[in-house]
């Protein structure tokens, strides 16, 4: 079966049917990706192959929004129904943050603010192997406490790695509420000042993303920030900004209530 | 040691392309001369020890074999979940190699004693841990591992001189040396300590006391085979380490007597209180913890009474 293209409607789809069958939570974060991974995978993301020791790299940096990444996995045609169906079961290599044993996964995260260096990482093996190879790092806003994300944002733009880019994926929520109440950080200015060249953009809108992650600017050598922001549980109306779907898994109501929100109705 | 490893870096460096080399601000004219041979393959990546083990392993992914230079504390304790999540648990060649191990920078203050490095990584379990006991066995030890797919920390210390009578500059693949042959009594220890250790057998042999000396270059994984050989022959063993005594050297020996149901007994000699505010060279603090010949011999001709 074709597993079909990837839209963030498509990606929203499965996310939604796995965590219900698992019945676990993390679907907000996952939701709130959607359209960026949709960015990622469908339009930017050069992988022929997800062994081509050329290819584009990417780093899930926020590793609990895996089933996003599953998804995409999935509808790339790399990632087997069956083992996307074991997402959470036992023996199952699919679990709420990604392995690095999955074709397609260049790096296990989970674990907050390490993403970004293996990044930077790869990225400057890029340069020294001479490769035109881009890598890319999808961040939470939230990741951004970590002071790590920080020591890696200074190597990075004291070494001009203007072939890395970090997506930070600003749905304005964290683990325990609003990040604004927790820490609050104007991210735009403070990626820029530390010397990242800055994409504001609607993180929803996959046009503007697949412009944003495209534009290679030449002339600084700056990697670059693209700050999406987003809505947490995005297109599912009762999961938008509510805190608990970080956690929550849906009852069947609820499920059913979900899919038709994001125009995927199931049937009787 | 350091300055004989990363001379020997920098041969390795000129057959390997694939070396590179990184630190997190330190080795003042040590790193300079690699830096100058190789400065592609050089990189200070600031007082940043998460971000250059998280970058090593982004390298190491891509086929690069990393070298990451930082003391003891700051390059095992400050980023140990990035070494558990990154080159541990992606199995790759990532090395980490740090002066410091034990009371090298006494001086400094208890900030810059490497205490708890062998027992917090040895609760990893795909690393390889190198404490070598003399600049000879360092530079043997770092072309034997350098291959090695897995990643490896070196426990360096300081000293460039000594050489530890018996070693040769061997490291041996079953990851201990007997350096001197006794009976009854066998010391085991590891790294610079050895050159101690070794006085120690001198002034025991003065009691008529002829101990067996071992010295571990490799404690993790550890060499079980060896120890239960050397612990199956002898009435008492006594570990000597400049470690806390939680965890270490002394711990994997315990381990090896307790689950080989051995009838040798185990005295683990190693730091046991660490009090705040007291610093010193590190002879001083060596003594002041109980592990220097004299101490050490004291130690065994009590237990043998």
């Amino acid at each position: 079966m074709d597993p079909g293209p990837i839209t963030g409607t498509a990606l929203r789809r499965i996310i939604l049917e796995k965590s219900f069958q698992a019945q676990v939570g993390h679907i907000g974060s996952a939701l709130s990706v959607a359209d960026i991974m949709a960015a990622l995978f469908g339009d930017v993301l050069h992988i022929p192959h997800p062994r081509d020791p050329e290819r584009d790299r990417f780093v899930l940096a926020k590793g609990h929004a895996s089933l996003a990444l599953y998804a995409a996995l999935y509808l790339k045609g790399w990632m087997a129904r069956a083992t996307l169906d074991s997402f959470r079961a036992d023996g199952s290599p699919l679990g709420t943050h990604p392995e690095a044993v999955l074709p397609g996964v260049d790096f296990a995260t989970g674990s907050l603010g390490h993403g970004l260096s293996m990044a930077v990482g790869a990225a400057l093996a890029a340069r020294l192997q001479g490769s035109p190879r881009r890598v890319h790092a999808l961040l939470s806003d939230a990741e951004c406490n970590e002071g790590s994300v920080w020591e890696a944002a200074q190597f990075a733009a004291h070494h001009r790695l203007d072939h890395l880019t970090a997506i930070i994926d600003c749905n304005g929520m964290q683990a325990m509420g609003p990040t604004r109440d927790i820490l609050n950080m104007d991210l735009p200015q403070r990626w820029a000042a530390f010397g990242w060249r800055v994409r504001d953009v609607d993180g929803h809108d996959r046009e503007a993303l697949t412009q944003a992650l495209s534009a290679i600017d030449g002339r600084d050598h700056r990697p670059l920030a693209v700050v999406a922001r987003t809505v947490q549980g995005k297109g599912v109306s009762f999961m938008e900004n509510v805190l608990k779907w970080h956690y929550w898994p849906m009852n069947a109501e609820q499920f059913r209530q979900a899919m038709a929100d994001i125009g995927a109705p199931v049937t009787p | 040691m350091r300055k004989s490893f990363i001379d020997a870096l920098a041969e390795l460096a000129a057959r390997d392309p694939r070396l590179v080399l990184l630190t997190a601000d330190l080795g003042y004219t040590l790193m300079e001369p690699f830096a100058a041979r190789f400065p592609r393959r050089y990189f200070n990546v600031g007082v940043a020890e998460q971000n250059m083990v998280g970058m090593a392993t982004g390298l190491a992914d891509a086929g690069f074999i990393p070298y990451l230079y930082s003391m003891v504390p700051f390059l095992c304790l400050r980023p140990f979940e990035f070494i558990r999540n990154g080159p541990v648990l992606h199995r790759l060649p990532v090395r980490l190699a740090g002066p410091g191990g034990g009371f090298d920078y006494g001086g400094d203050g208890s900030s810059h004693h490497g205490l708890e490095d062998l027992g917090v990584l040895r609760t990893l379990q795909d690393i390889t841990i190198v404490t070598p006991a003399d600049a000879g066995q360092a530079r043997t030890a770092l072309a034997h591992c350098h291959e090695s797919p897995g990643p490896v920390y070196f426990r360096l210390g300081k000293d460039e001189s000594f050489r530890l009578p018996g070693l040769e500059e061997r490291f041996p693949p079953e990851g201990l040396t007997v350096t001197r042959t006794g009976n009854k009594v066998v010391l085991i220890t590891m790294g610079s300590l050895c050159r101690e250790v070794d006085q120690t057998v001198d002034l025991l042999a003065g009691h008529d006391i002829h101990c067996t000396l071992a010295v571990v270059a490799r404690p993790h994984p550890v060499p079980e085979a060896a120890l239960a050989a050397l612990l199956a022959t002898h009435a008492l063993a006594v570990t000597v380490e400049e470690h806390v005594s939680t965890g270490g050297l002394g711990s994997v020996v315990a381990e090896v007597v307790a689950e080989r149901g051995l009838a040798c007994r185990l005295i683990r000699r190693g730091v046991r209180t660490i009090q705040p505010g007291l610093v010193g060279s590190r002879p001083f603090l060596l003594e002041q913890h109980g592990l220097d010949p004299r101490s050490l011999a004291r130690c065994v001709v009590e237990a043998l009474r």
